[in-house]
């Protein structure tokens, strides 16, 4: 130490005091939002690839090729507009996924990086909703990000037909339920067994989200219609498909909106309980 | 938080604290009190329960029973607000990885409620203050362990916390940047701060701390000044014997000859045999008799004036580091 300590050191508790906890819960968004500033080309690439190769192939190459899904001429093009909705849906539910549950590996990993965050002063809930939120606006740019791509790539026109007040609240609802699955899987499942979380969650929750066909199709395997109704990312799509599509069917959308509030409670609960009980011991 | 007022200046005050994992009792009861502007330092082997101890006062443990206080903040009851008291340095490196050296300060800052302004004077003034402003912008997986601490004890102290607790500081550190561990916390604790401290190293304790209590089993043993303690232990000094051979027969001969008492124990560590009472510089002939009676050649003897480690020992009947 070249110096005594400064003085300052004296005012012992001085600066902080009371403070409202929304005022935490906001400088650790900027944290989140300053990692992410810091990695930006990688999250555009985690984000783009997987529905722009997606959209690639089953819209524009399979139409070129005359394997046109959902059956040549107009079903094609009605493909590519049902797929608008499913894509950007996947892509919200994914990136929470991401940005909530893989960091949450390392952060409770051996080093327990977590804890600074966990140690600032607002209960451990304040920390939960904080990652919440986080994986939500990452949601939320992630579907912003691949909305132009099922615009522009497919070969045949997508006729969107835009529901703003349903978009504008899906959307957000949409990203926190996302956020809150994020933050169960992380807090539930240990950090060495990460890669399960894509074997037996993410992947059925992709394949059986009616990302590729409406809900109401499933009408001739009736066990499945009802088993999917356990997957939220069913909802997301039923409701983005009424916000920004007509003429492809969709579920009632107030059906919509209770089914993603029940989640966003329910998986809320779960996750808080989750994350106090991984940082408190 | 009813008898609070008791010990006004109390920066850190544990009422019956327990802890309890299964059927093991971690902390047992554990009534503690560090007083404002000294350096406290909870002194015992691993498995004593002091990192627990640590944890329940910083909030990152739920106490089974008892109640621990910072300032007159409940902890338990409290948590956000006792968190906005305690500055805390745990014994793993907990650097924020996904951030620059510089970040780290600032956004614990800014978690703290510091205005970006703030934050940004403070976290040069401390980068200067521990010598870590050329790392600046450098990742934190590129500093050295002394360095990573450095910083680690910079963020903790940065909203100025009633008290710094850390956890076994010096554990894995070159003697060099423990040193300069010591040196930092001297000067903190010069300026005012409250530290409290957990460690395995009685010198650490001897040099560094005020008062030390002595913990083992989830109890405290002994608590006072370095010097209090050795006085305590009765003015008993050490005969450190060491045996070509094996000094496990030569414990079992020496028991015999001198008889093992309160006032006598024997032990074997790894530097030798110790031999810990008061007066154990009259049992020198008994030794080396025997020594030679068993064939065992010894070629240093030697007497240590009391340090925590006898005190220990007498305590407990085993070595600090087993």
């Amino acid at each position: 130490m070249a110096k005594t300590i400064d003085e300052s050191i004296k005012a012992q508790g001085g600066s902080v005091g009371r403070m409202s906890y929304v005022r935490v819960i906001f400088a650790l968004l900027a944290r989140d939002l300053a990692v992410l500033r810091k990695t930006a080309a990688f999250f555009v690439i985690r984000v783009v690839m997987q529905p722009l190769l997606f959209v690639f192939v089953f819209t524009y190459v399979f139409p070129k090729i005359g394997q046109g899904v959902g059956g040549g001429g107009s079903k094609e093009a009605e493909f590519s507009t049902l797929l608008v909705a499913g894509v950007v849906g996947i892509s919200i539910i994914f990136q929470a996924i991401q940005a909530v549950a893989l960091p949450l590996v390392q952060e409770f990993g051996y080093t327990k990086e977590i804890e600074d965050r966990a140690l600032a002063p607002m209960p451990t809930w304040g920390l939960a909703i904080e990652k919440i939120l986080s994986g939500a606006v990452q949601a939320v740019f992630a579907g912003a990000v691949v909305f132009p791509i099922v615009l522009f790539v497919p070969a045949t026109p997508v006729h969107l037909h835009i529901d703003w007040p349903v978009l504008i609240t899906l959307v957000p609802l949409a990203a926190i339920v996302s956020g809150t699955l994020g933050l169960t899987i992380g807090t539930l499942i240990p950090p060495n067994q990460v890669a399960l979380i894509f074997a037996i969650i993410v992947l059925p929750i992709t394949f059986l989200g009616a990302v590729y066909y409406p809900w109401a199709s499933l009408t001739p395997i009736s066990w499945l219609k009802d088993v999917v109704l356990v997957n939220p990312l069913v909802y997301i799509n039923e409701g983005l498909r009424a916000a920004l599509t007509t003429g492809v069917p969709h579920m009632e959308i107030g059906y919509v909106y209770l089914a993603l509030i029940v989640f966003a409670l329910v998986l809320g609960y779960v996750s808080i309980k989750g994350l106090n009980r991984r940082v408190v011991g | 938080m009813n008898d609070r007022s008791d010990v006004p200046t109390a920066a850190v005050r544990t009422v019956k604290l327990r802890k309890v994992y299964g059927n093991n009792v971690a902390v047992d009861d554990l009534d503690l009190t560090v007083n404002g502007g000294e350096i406290f330092g909870l002194l015992g082997p691993n498995g004593a329960g002091k990192t627990t101890t640590g944890g329940m006062i910083t909030t990152r443990v739920l106490p089974t029973s008892g109640q621990a206080f910072v300032g007159d903040v409940d902890v338990v009851a409290h948590p956000a607000e006792a968190k906005a008291k305690i500055g805390v340095v745990p014994q793993s490196n907990t650097l924020d990885r996904a951030l620059s050296v510089a970040q780290n300060l600032y956004f614990h800052g800014r978690y703290f409620g510091m205005s970006k302004r703030v934050a940004k004077e403070k976290t040069d003034e401390l980068l200067t203050r521990f010598r870590l402003e050329d790392r600046a912008k450098l990742s934190v997986s590129a500093l050295s362990g002394g360095m990573a601490q450095r910083l680690m004890v910079a963020r903790a102290i940065m909203h100025e916390p009633t008290v710094l607790v850390l956890d076994e500081p010096t554990s894995g550190l070159d003697p060099q940047s423990r040193l300069a561990l010591w040196d930092i916390l001297r000067d903190l604790n010069g300026a005012g701060q409250t530290v409290l401290l957990t460690t395995h190293y009685m010198e650490e304790a001897d040099e560094l701390c005020d008062r030390i209590a002595i913990m083992d089993h989830g109890k405290i043993l002994a608590l006072g000044s370095a010097s209090e303690l050795k006085a305590k232990a009765g003015g008993a000094s050490t005969l450190l014997v060491k045996v070509s051979g094996d000094p496990g027969e030569l414990i079992q001969k020496l028991e015999n000859a001198i008889g093992v008492d309160e006032r006598v124990k024997i032990v074997m560590s790894e530097s030798g045999v110790k031999i810990i009472g008061k007066d154990v510089a009259q049992l020198i002939s008994k030794v080396v008799s025997s020594a030679e009676g068993l064939g065992l050649k010894v070629y240093d003897l030697s007497l240590v004036q009391p340090s925590l480690e006898t005190v220990f020992i007498n305590l407990t009947g085993r070595e600090l580091r087993d």
